[in-house]
């Protein structure tokens, strides 16, 4: 998404990035990023806590204002759960990566049903 | 609470996993030398916010992304219900993402800070894509001068983007 950010401002409009990946996003560089130590999935803020989601992306949008150095990063302070122990876990876990097939992936089989129905998807640019 | 361990490494999980799989060792990019920057050319309160995010969502109806490389878009339509919203990606635990859309695709958190009047409005077109594609080639030279150019067609003044 780091290309994606330079990519946007260069032309001109300008972006702020939430990121949980903090070593990614130093080496990638966009122009401001907001850190959220989670484990990945959760970029926006925990689920069904939209008080909290609503504090993280509001930092996000105010990094805009805050951050005048290019590549900056604003570090937030929420923790995921009391101790960090998810983080030793992620680093020890096995490749829960799903098989790469050129077949599209449905989260249920309703919306394959719905999507074949439908025929072609306007809304979908393939690139 | 505990003492902080330092942030997940995800360069270094990135690399052991592909070299699980026999693949040369991934090279993440990296880009020396100072990122361009624009300022905001509006107060934040009347900004039109763009939304583009990586976690594989797509809307029912629509083709979801296949696991092999996909680098397509899918157009969301921001006034669609959150329960509409899916996600299909090949890399990262979907559970919470599949029960609040929201924590990967912040459409309700964008339209309830526009409500309050931090922002003007969430631009009616947001912008899902797959992320962790492997090739970087393909995301500089197709993928996001394609999203560039969206958003500026859709005259937003500023972007959020959420990586996954």
């Amino acid at each position: 998404m780091g290309l994606i950010a330079r990519r946007v401002e260069a032309d001109g409009i300008p972006t702020t990035s939430l990121t949980s990946a903090l070593s990614i996003t130093r080496s990638v560089d966009p122009p401001r990023a907001v850190f959220l130590d989670y484990p990945l999935g959760h970029t926006a803020g925990k689920a069904k806590d939209p008080e909290q989601q609503r504090e993280v992306v509001a930092a996000a949008l105010a990094a805009v204002d805050e951050l005048e150095q290019p590549g900056a990063v604003k570090m937030l302070p929420y923790r995921w759960s009391r101790d960090d122990d998810w983080k030793r876990e992620t680093m020890l876990g096995g490749d829960a990566r799903s098989h790469r097939s050129s077949s599209p992936e449905y989260q249920c089989e309703a919306d394959r049903a719905l999507a074949v129905a439908a025929g072609d998807c306007p809304t979908c640019v393939f690139l | 609470m505990t003492t902080r361990r330092p942030p997940v490494d995800h360069i270094v999980r990135t690399r052991d996993l592909y070299s699980g799989l026999g693949h040369d060792p991934y090279r993440w990019v990296r880009n020396d030398g100072s990122p361009p920057w624009t300022e905001l050319r509006k107060p934040l309160r009347e900004c039109r916010v763009g939304l583009v995010g990586s976690g594989g969502v797509y809307r029912a109806g629509q083709v979801a992304f296949h696991h092999r490389d996909d680098i397509s878009l899918r157009v969301i339509d921001t006034s669609v219900p959150v329960s509409e919203l899916r996600t299909s990606h090949f890399a990262y635990d979907q559970t919470d993402a599949r029960i609040d859309p929201n924590v990967v695709f912040p459409v309700d958190t964008l339209h309830a800070l526009a409500a309050e009047g931090v922002i003007g409005e969430l631009s009616p077109r947001a912008y899902a894509f797959m992320g962790g594609i492997y090739s970087a080639r393909r995301v500089r030279d197709v993928l996001a001068p394609e999203i560039s150019r969206r958003l500026a067609e859709d005259q937003v003044d500023l972007a959020l983007l959420v990586p996954v």
